[in-house]
């Protein structure tokens, strides 16, 4: 391809290619801090390219491709090119990996233990994840929490955090040091913008940790604590993983193996600040 | 071009200890495009590769894509039984069950059976009762395949979803050759497990078939690996297995496609393959035109790209001019056309 650059995010290589400069240009930008894929081989390669010649001109477009795609993938307007790059690598993940039981899950941690947070779109783990990262926690990744089934341990990931809509304005407030990419307007998820994992995140990347609690946040309704029993977790974690079933036997046994030792609660909250008390009460109540 | 590199690491495993990490980039992004990331991971098993830690999780993915795959046909299997029908299973599916050197790491998608044509309607009937769909709702699509097809219009099971193609030959009836379905099902070998297969020389007509004289070469490399290694096995049991195999083609009407894809899988991966003058004189000597059939299947760049557009449309259109008489294409192209 025209223009490249390679980055590794946890335990995960990437080549990304594209046939334009800006977007390479903005990926090398804002991933500066993070490390090259170990021995210059990468586990995914994304690709960024015109649909026709004439396209990388004329009212360009970004189609997104890589190893693994799927065929109705929407093409984006040149101005994301950011977005179409991490929605190649969030494909790679979601399509093709299987060392890992991968969590559709927001991941931080303290004293060597994880908190993981997962939920449907909107319920706010993202920005909670971000928010913790400004309040003393590691980030290990708003996005996917890695599953070691040789270990139990969770593996980060932390990528640039996507925020979106509210959470921008929230997040520009709470992390006003911190490195943001260009505000991208009129996505197909609405307003995104890019926030750079901080120092400590990058830096202790490679160390998994054990979880030790699992939380599912639901954003608008009165504060309130509820016991999640295992076979709902259970349930609602195979729903959450986009490999689960690829990964046959093992998957099974790293998600039950996971599911009876983790104390889970559904957290509902109005506000972040709520949410953020919540949490410290909980992981307070942990030992 | 990498898909060249794809070729000559998997023909000599060796060739890895050279390679840069540039190269290997290539390597794992055109081996993932033609589906043969597995088959590398098993060629390189034990080497002290720097890219050992991927390739195990290609082997283990592979793995439990046998697994699957197993479970598929023996779905199939149940939903048949009461009919009484010969099943036998083709293509990948077919090589893990018979335990096939073809079959370690390879990448297996739909279920492919072939049944004779006279079941064809009762095993339809017993799938669609056993949970499976059809997949096009096109109802011109569905004509076309019931009409001139050799196999049903795909059907995709409800909760596994999974696709099953049911043949009841391997060629379309539309294309000039015409194989002897009977003694393809007359000839199967039972597994023991209520599942069959075709016989060593079928299964190489087949692939060959299904690769020369059909499809546009699209996955060809990975076919072509098939070949190889079925070859390469049924030649241990039998050294004349190539001598047999081109007498089943010619009693098939193949015998031009399969001397094609035996030439070429000795071009690609060194096949050894043996030639003969009595009782029939058997050559491979290499054709001109098979220079274009290679730079076909080995067109991928190191970002897993198709290159040589030109010859690809080609392999495209040629596809379609083996598949259907001229008046009858004509027909087909300008339907589809208008449904654009």
């Amino acid at each position: 391809m025209r223009y490249a650059t390679m980055l590794r995010i946890g335990p995960v290589g990437f080549r990304i290619g594209s046939d334009w400069r800006g977007p390479i240009d903005q990926l090398r930008d804002l991933y500066r801090d993070f490390p090259q894929p170990a021995d210059g081989i990468v586990d995914f390669n994304v690709r960024l390219f015109a649909a026709r010649p004439w396209r990388r001109f004329v009212r360009p477009s970004v189609m997104i491709g890589g190893d693994f795609t799927i065929p109705d993938a929407a093409p984006l307007p040149l101005a994301q090119g950011v977005l179409a790059a991490e929605m190649g690598m969030n494909l790679q993940m979601a399509l093709a990996q299987r060392r890992y039981l991968l969590l559709h899950a927001s991941a931080v941690e303290r004293d060597g233990r994880a908190l993981l947070m997962t939920g449907e779109s909107g319920a706010g783990k993202s920005t909670l994840a971000a928010l913790l990262m400004t309040r003393g926690w590691r980030l290990m990744g708003d996005e996917f929490a890695l599953l070691d089934p040789a270990t139990g341990h969770i593996h980060a990931f932390p990528r640039l955090v996507s925020l979106k809509n509210e959470a921008i304005g929230v997040m520009e407030r709470a992390a006003s040091g911190g490195r943001f990419g260009p505000l991208l307007a009129g996505t197909p998820k609405g307003d995104i913008r890019h926030l750079v994992p901080d120092a400590a995140a990058i830096a202790a990347m490679d160390r998994a940790v054990a979880p030790a609690l699992l939380l599912f946040p639901t954003f608008g309704q009165a504060s309130d604590v509820r016991v999640v029993e295992p076979a709902e977790t259970f349930v609602r974690l195979t729903q959450a993983s986009t490999n689960y079933v690829a990964m046959g036997e093992r998957g099974f046994d790293a998600l039950t193996g996971l599911v009876a030792r983790l104390p889970v609660r559904a957290i509902d909250y109005p506000d972040t600040d709520t949410a953020l008390a919540l949490v410290e009460r909980l992981w307070g109540e942990l030992t | 071009m990498s898909g060249a590199l794809v070729a000559a690491v998997l023909a000599d495993p060796a060739r890895a200890a050279t390679l840069t990490p540039d190269q290997w980039n290539a390597l794992i992004a055109a081996a993932r495009a033609e589906q043969l990331i597995g088959s590398v991971a098993t060629r390189l098993e034990g080497m002290p590769v720097p890219v050992a830690r991927l390739l195990s999780d290609a082997r283990a993915s592979a793995e439990q894509g046998r697994v699957a795959a197993l479970w598929e046909a023996e779905a199939a299997r149940r939903a048949l039984a009461p009919l009484g029908v010969l099943i036998v299973l083709l293509k990948g599916t077919a090589f893990v069950a018979a335990g096939l050197d073809a079959g370690r790491g390879r990448a297996i998608g739909d279920l492919d059976i072939l049944v004779p044509r006279e079941a064809l309607d009762a095993v339809e009937t017993a799938l669609l009762t056993a949970g499976w769909e059809w997949v096009k709702p096109d109802p011109y699509d569905d004509a076309y395949y019931r009409r001139w097809m050799h196999e049903l219009p795909p059907l995709i099971h409800r909760t596994r979803d999974r696709m099953i193609d049911v043949h009841h030959t391997i060629l379309p009836p539309t294309a000039r050759p015409t194989p002897d379905a009977a003694l393809l099902i007359a000839d199967a070998v039972p597994l023991g497990n209520g599942l069959s297969v075709l016989c060593p020389e079928d299964m190489v007509v087949h692939a060959a078939a299904h690769l020369f004289a059909d499809g546009d070469l699209q996955g060809g490399l990975r076919n072509l690996w098939d070949i190889d290694r079925l070859v390469r096995e049924f030649t241990d049991a039998d050294p004349d297995f190539c001598l047999s195999v081109m007498e089943r083609a010619a009693w098939h009407q193949l015998g031009p496609a399969v001397a094609r894809a035996l030439r070429l899988a000795r071009r690609i991966y060194g096949t050894p393959l043996k030639e003969y003058d009595w009782p029939a004189r058997i050559r491979f000597a290499p054709r001109r035109s098979d220079a274009l059939f290679a730079r076909r299947l080995l067109a991928r760049d190191g970002w897993g790209r198709l290159r040589h557009k030109g010859t690809e449309f080609g392999f495209y259109v040629r596809s379609h001019w083996l598949r259907m008489p001229p008046a009858m294409l004509a027909r087909h192209l300008w339907k589809k056309f208008r449904k654009k």
